[in-house]
């Protein structure tokens, strides 16, 4: 899709029958591989795929970015997490920030068919990495797209559409996902407007089944794991610092890995 | 077992294989005494500075000299009580005596007659607590028991080893599907004996591997994972068929699983949620789950540097509990490099659960024993990586509801230790994911699936065991849910009940 996102479509109709918008896979390639979560950005059950999308960031990232067609991912487990409450809340402004647009597609596209207007606001660094603006066109009233150089749409952050929205009309939910750091600033600006906020968390994961803690989070207060508890929670509760903070846990190890890969 | 012997009550069964004229001849051959003088034998090891280094299983087993000499201190009783104590009922003096008299695979065929895992079992069962604690030695003679555990690891590891494993006899197929649910000691067991009625049995397990707790949890110097996989091969040897990546109630729901055909589904899935304490710091850096811990070492191979998976490798590693967990947590951190790897646990040494063996080797490597300790709050650096712990001094009050002393504060006793990793082991709570996944299956207010005496659920087609049902317990008591698991679905499925 760019020079940094690639999206993969992958063969799995047990988990294209199954999955739900928000639910998560976990993925792992080769015997040596590590497991990582990604979120399911659609599926079709005629075909028996999922789609998912990603940035290269990490060295499992980097080696999907690299993937041929035709080639095997060697584990693959889902769906994950617990599915996006959708119903019909009136306005829903859905606010993605770049490879976090993908798994916003289905939640969009649910939240449209339950009969609600939908608002999506788009936002990245620039025009090519602002992804899937078609498909969420076809399932929002009206999209406003953000870019950080101001190469495409309005320049600025994905906080000043929001905001632009919240003061025009009410906004009955807000769901949005994106980078952690991304996501706080969302929150924290929903939260002044009183905007209940629903916020969808990835976070380092070994089994996604609860089986780690890695995962974990603190939500009002609370401890919470994300690959059972949610991925998504209530966006006012979280502790954004102390996850993006979790978030940087093995940096070090994986600029190793980085330079390893790039050695090879 | 013959078709006779099936028909026999476990007494009968037990007298006729005591009748055997070679067991009589060999009860025989030696007095009583000559056999109870002989010294129970010592477990080879491993040097514990060596071992502490290294990834290699601690206990090296025994000879064969070493094994019949052993075996020749039971005495054959007419009332064999060690058997009561074992949770799948192996058939302990029949073993014995063929180890006794050399003929060592025969003895893992007696084994493998009524436990899936013997080479697991011999291995990290509390025998000590089970069987040896019902040996006449123990009960009525005041010497060490009969090393039952010992004897069980040697003839499964020698059948194992001479590549003449057999394949225990089935009924013939009776065409009938069951489901399992998780591949660990209680679904393996379950499989096992499903698979010996004449069942067509497929195991669906999440991860990427086959054998639970087994692979994940146990660590390689304790039970090395080309042991598990042997014993899981002789399962698909017996027709049993696995999946792997495929959570029933997620990837394929239970009704799915009635339409393909399958009539009895039993839940192994583990306790999978592990506890925290909740205290201030808890979520920095560096302090984990040893869920996590020993997941990322043992499943992902993560300090293997050819591995994608990362763990973080502390010079100063705390372990908090007082378990076998903890003790794996403990010894792998110690192997890993931490130059000071201690436990942190808030009663005496006289109650850790861990059982005495792995207490022993523990210390043997080096490990600190920080006893009547119980962690306040975690430090952390600017980073947010963890760089302190302060610890409670506790001393024992009056007995609890378990019955053993209740640790209590002592008022202004606090200590602040560095630390550069915590490893938080202090005990797990069922995965939620299966018993929420299942509509209408009765659970308890601890999240583990209620069953009824025969491991049957609220659901008449699903049955339950392991720690899902007891909530976080050892692998020969799930392997013992299994294998009664098995017992009643197949008199349900044969219309016996």
């Amino acid at each position: 899709m760019s020079d940094l996102v690639v999206r993969l479509e992958v063969e799995a109709p047990m988990i294209a029958k199954a999955r739900k918008p928000g639910h998560f896979v976990i993925l792992k390639l080769g015997a040596k591989g590590e497991r990582i979560p990604l979120t399911i950005s659609s599926a079709d059950t005629q075909k028996g795929t999922i789609t998912l999308v990603v940035q290269r960031v990490g060295l499992t990232s980097n080696k999907l970015y690299n993937m041929q067609v035709g080639e095997e991912i060697t584990d693959l487990l889902g769906p994950l997490g617990r599915a996006t409450h959708i119903e019909n809340f009136g306005t829903v402004l859905c606010a993605g920030g770049g490879v976090g647009i993908a798994p916003l597609l289905p939640i969009v596209e649910g939240m449209k068919k339950a009969g609600n207007k939908v608002i999506s606001v788009l936002a990245a660094r620039s025009k090519n990495l602002i992804m899937l603006e078609d498909e969420i066109r076809r399932h929002s009233d009206e999209v406003v797209i953000m870019t950080d150089d101001g190469s495409y749409g309005e320049k600025g952050l994905i906080t000043v559409g929001v905001e632009k929205i919240i003061q025009r009309e009410k906004v009955d939910l807000c769901v949005t996902i994106g980078p952690a750091v991304m996501m706080k600033f969302v929150s924290l600006l929903t939260k002044k407007y009183d905007v209940p906020t629903v916020a969808s968390l990835n976070t380092i994961m070994v089994d996604g089944t609860g089986m780690c803690g890695g995962c974990r989070v603190s939500v009002g207060g609370k401890t919470k794991f994300v690959c059972v508890d949610g991925p998504e929670f209530d966006a006012h509760q979280v502790n954004f610092d102390e996850m993006i903070m979790r978030l940087g846990t093995y940096k070090e190890e994986e600029q190793e890995e980085m330079k390893k890969l790039h050695q090879k | 077992m013959t078709r006779e012997e099936s028909a026999m009550t476990k007494e009968e069964q037990i007298a006729a294989l005591r009748a055997q004229t070679w067991r009589e001849d060999l009860r025989k051959s030696r007095k009583t005494k000559e056999r109870t003088d002989i010294p129970r034998v010592e477990m080879n090891e491993q040097d514990a500075e060596v071992r502490s280094h290294n990834h290699l299983e601690v206990n090296l087993g025994l000879t064969a000299e070493q094994a019949r000499q052993e075996a020749a201190r039971c005495l054959d009783c007419a009332n064999p009580t060690c058997i009561l104590g074992c949770p799948v009922e192996i058939q302990i003096p029949s073993f014995v005596k063929n180890i006794e008299r050399g003929d060592f695979l025969e003895a893992a065929r007696v084994l493998k007659e009524t436990s899936a895992l013997p080479a697991v079992c011999g291995r990290v069962c509390p025998q000590e607590k089970q069987c040896e604690a019902q040996c006449i030695y123990t009960l009525k003679l005041g010497k060490p028991s009969v090393a039952i555990g010992h004897l069980e690891r040697f003839a499964a590891d020698y059948e194992r080893e001479s590549g003449r494993i057999s394949v225990p006899e089935l009924a013939p197929k009776n065409g009938k599907k069951v489901a399992v649910v998780g591949s660990g000691p209680a679904g393996l067991s379950f499989a096992g004996d499903m698979a010996k009625y004449g069942y067509e049995v497929m195991v669906f397990e999440a991860l990427h591997e086959i054998g639970g707790v087994l692979k994940y949890g146990i660590p390689e110097f304790r039970l090395p994972n080309s042991v598990v996989d042997v014993e899981i091969d002789n399962l698909r040897q017996m027709g049993v068929q696995f999946m792997t990546n495929c959570i029933v109630g997620r990837t394929i729901t239970i009704d799915e699983l009635k339409e393909q055909g399958y009539c009895g589904i039993f839940v192994g899935s583990g306790a999978g949620l592990p506890n925290f304490m909740n205290i201030p710091g808890e979520n920095l850096i560096h302090i984990l789950s040893s869920n996590e811990y020993l997941t990322r070492v043992n499943l992902m191979d993560a300090a293997n540097p050819e591995s994608d998976t990362p763990v973080a490798m502390g010079k100063c590693v705390a372990v908090i509990g007082g378990g076998n967990t903890a003790m794996d947590s403990v010894r792998t951190a110690k192997r890993l490099g931490a130059e000071r790897a201690m436990i942190v646990y808030r009663r005496s040494e006289e109650e850790m659960p861990a059982r005495v063996e792995e207490v022993k080797h523990a210390k043997e490597e080096g490990i600190e024993f920080l006893t009547l300790h119980n962690p306040l709050e975690y430090y952390g650096d600017e980073r947010g990586r963890v760089k302190q712990m302060r610890l409670q001094k506790m001393e024992l009050g009056q007995p609890d509801d378990s019955g053993r002393r209740r640790p209590v504060p002592i008022p202004g006793a606090e200590v602040v230790i560095d630390v550069d990793q915590v490893i938080v082991s202090v005990g797990v709570s069922p995965n939620p994911l299966i018993p929420n996944s299942v509509e209408g299956l009765e659970i308890s207010r601890w999240g583990t699936i209620v069953v009824d005496d025969n491991m049957r659920s609220s659901i008449p087609a699903i049955y339950a065991g392991g720690d899902i049902v007891r909530g976080g317990a050892t692998v020969i008591l799930a392997m013992g849910d299994g294998r009664k698991a098995a017992a009643s679905m197949h008199a349900q499925l044969s219309g016996k009940e």
